[in-house]
């Protein structure tokens, strides 16, 4: 897996150091560090931490789309695990409160899986059912109010630090050594972009695609209740309306920024979670660049565009031709 | 008559809905509720009847809501900010939406890219151009706004059928003649069917998705100068999130998300049922919003699951017979 980083990652690496600088020029204090009460601090610290729901949700996004798949519920099921998290937190234990909310995504995910894998809904579909319905639930869990609580350890997960890192950042650290280490650890990984390119053929090849299309949901629901979790942790309250909302956009922005293909096929979990980050530096310098946040979204809007250009079929065979004139020439 | 069984679905669903609210708030059986539900959903009903073309291709068009919020600030600075005239602010604003759309079509067609993420760019860039343009709520005074918004048609029983809601009426109308009685509806129904057969039988591919994302965006264009009408001001964040009732609101009306199958009546009905949902519970008084999003969710999965249902009866045959053929 690492070994192929350097070359296939090199655009997006590229990417994130051409933002970097443009952060440096506008804000020149963007690099500085310092360490406070055991936890670092800094615009650099700050741009990891506040990226850390959507590095969460497109580790479980990129695995959904290797399928061939989508999945539209995230920001629902943050939503809802959000809620489930805040109005359990102040009255049980942290191992309960996770507990109820990361089930609460599981069960989504399997719910989503059902339908795609099972009955054989069009992902896009199957998965706009929950992210209608779910925000509702989410709402009907917190009664339309801000849930907010003051449970110490839930509060840890969103503000404490580890060695001075951030919790949420070593959270997805972890998930992203934990998800990578189990995909790519084993033939998973390699059976998933199987089932992405082709589902029939890899049916026949002997592939459980079913499983497979089934268990990248589950994962893909469990992830995003964590990011759910941990974004509630952070205010330190759910909010139903607002929490996780148009995030699935970014999450399958920061998958398609990392180069893996809507049409499946083929993942890679690390340029993933670096597009989510490139994403999060644009917002931070945006912020920092004193611009209105509103640049926000044509900025954005502006780099998906030229990502998929990019990665167009239609340009890569371009590329492709003038890449096999080159070798005849030489 | 294609699409005829689901829409008729629908239609049934619609009136058993309406038939139980009556039945436990007599008041909704009047022509004034039916007369506010037209009114309150007229923009909705006009930019469903446009994504219907666009998923009955086998496309989905993201940038919708965001094509609203954009026409009604450009619409209301236009008419305050810039001193033009309504009808020329209007004018402008169907060409730029309209463009707007076949750029989108174009992209999508020539780098052959799928509508999903190429649209949901669409979304950003109109939104983002719509916060651009201002943040804050613009009040539109013009005269013709008064006009529009007082103008209605009396029914029998109280009811007023709104200036908005027969632009609806009519849009649903002309939608759905020009879906199922000319050529281009019939190309529509073709790309969706099969991209490839249908170039295969002579339809221009390419031209055909410029018009199609050209016309959603066009209709989401007057569904905005009808949203401005409806709240008599323009705000970049008006509209967010409509691009998941729209479809919703197509696919309960039996339109097929894959693609080749649909009818704007039945979106049209799509449209109503969800203004039923919001009616019955604003006259219930104790159930809460989030009530519409859940009954929408689980509506939706039934109308998906019925439809997957109906696919997987219609395929069976063929597959026997193709297998005895062989």
């Amino acid at each position: 897996m690492t070994a192929l980083l350097p070359r296939r990652g090199l655009a997006q690496i590229l990417a994130l150091i051409v933002i970097l600088a443009v952060d440096r020029v506008v804000s020149p204090q963007f690099f500085d560090l310092r360490l406070q009460d055991g936890r670092l601090f800094g615009s650099l610290i700050d741009v990891l931490n506040r990226g850390t729901p959507v590095a969460l949700l497109s580790l479980g996004m990129v695995l959904v789309i290797a399928t061939r798949g989508i999945d539209l519920s995230v920001g629902a099921v943050m939503a809802i695990a959000g809620a489930i998290a805040a109005s359990l937190a102040d009255t049980h234990s942290l191992a309960v409160v996770l507990a109820a909310a990361l089930g609460a995504g599981l069960i989504c995910g399997l719910w989503n899986g059902f339908l795609v894998a099972v009955l054989g809904m069009q992902p896009i579909v199957a998965t706009l059912i929950l992210m209608v319905a779910g925000r509702g639930i989410a709402q009907l869990i917190t009664e339309g109010r801000i849930v907010t609580f003051s449970s110490p350890g839930l509060v840890w997960l969103g503000n404490g630090a580890i060695l001075g890192v951030p919790v949420p950042v070593a959270i997805a650290l972890g998930m992203l050594i934990l998800t990578g280490a189990v995909v790519r650890g084993s033939a998973l990984g390699l059976l998933i972009e199987a089932t992405g390119g082709n589902a029939r053929a890899s049916e026949l090849a002997g592939v459980g695609t079913r499983a497979m299309i089934l268990s990248v949901y589950v994962w893909c629901g469990v992830c995003a209740a964590l990011a759910g979790v941990i974004a509630a942790a952070d205010i330190m309250g759910a909010d139903a309306n607002n929490a996780g909302l148009w995030l699935e956009l970014d999450a399958i922005l920061a998958v398609v920024i990392g180069g893996t293909s809507l049409f499946g096929g083929r993942f890679s979990l690390v340029l993933a979670v670096l597009g989510a980050l490139i994403i999060q530096t644009m917002n931070t310098g945006i912020l920092l660049s004193g611009y209105p946040p509103e640049f926000n979204l044509l900025v954005k809007a502006v780099v998906v565009l030229t990502v998929l250009l990019l990665q167009s079929p239609k340009l890569t065979g371009f590329a492709g031709i003038a890449a096999r004139l080159r070798r005849t020439k030489a | 008559m294609r699409g005829l069984p689901p829409a008729l679905i629908t239609a049934i669903v619609l009136v058993a809905g309406f038939a139980a609210c009556a039945v436990q708030f007599p008041n909704i059986a009047s022509t004034r509720v039916v007369g506010n539900l037209l009114t309150d959903n007229a923009f909705l009903g006009i930019v469903a009847a446009g994504m219907t073309f666009v998923i009955i291709s086998g496309g989905i068009d993201l940038s919708v809501g965001s094509v609203i919020g954009f026409t009604t600030v450009f619409v209301a600075l236009a008419i305050e900010r810039w001193g033009m005239p309504p009808l020329v602010a209007f004018v402008a604003v169907l060409a730029l939406s309209a463009a707007f759309g076949a750029a989108m079509g174009a992209v999508i067609h020539v780098f052959d890219l799928p509508p999903f993420i190429v649209t949901l760019a669409g979304m950003f860039l109109a939104r983002g151009a719509s916060f651009l343009l201002s943040t804050e709520s613009i009040p539109i005074t013009a005269p013709i706004y008064s006009t529009v918004s007082d103008f209605a048609l009396r029914l029998p029983g109280g009811g007023r059928l709104t200036a908005i809601a027969i632009i609806m009426l009519v849009i649903v109308i002309g939608g759905a003649l020009l879906l199922h009685l000319t050529r281009f509806g019939a190309n529509v129904y073709a790309l969706g069917g099969s991209r490839a057969t249908a170039s295969l039988m002579g339809v221009a591919v390419g031209t055909m998705t410029v018009k199609i994302y050209m016309l959603s965006s066009l209709l989401a264009g007057i569904a905005g100068i009808v949203f401005s009408f409806y709240t008599s001001a323009g705000y970049s964040l008006s509209a967010v999130g409509v691009e998941l009732d729209t479809i919703a609101a197509v696919v309960i009306g039996g339109t097929l998300l894959t693609g080749g199958q649909g009818s704007v009546v039945g979106t049209f009905l799509g449209v109503l049922i969800q203004g039923l949902i919001q009616t019955y519970i604003n006259f219930d008084g104790t159930l809460s919003s989030w009530w519409t999003k859940i009954v929408t969710g689980v509506l939706l999965f039934v109308f998906i699951a019925l439809q997957q249902g109906l696919v997987a009866l219609a395929r069976r045959p063929v597959a026997k017979s193709a297998g005895a053929a062989t």
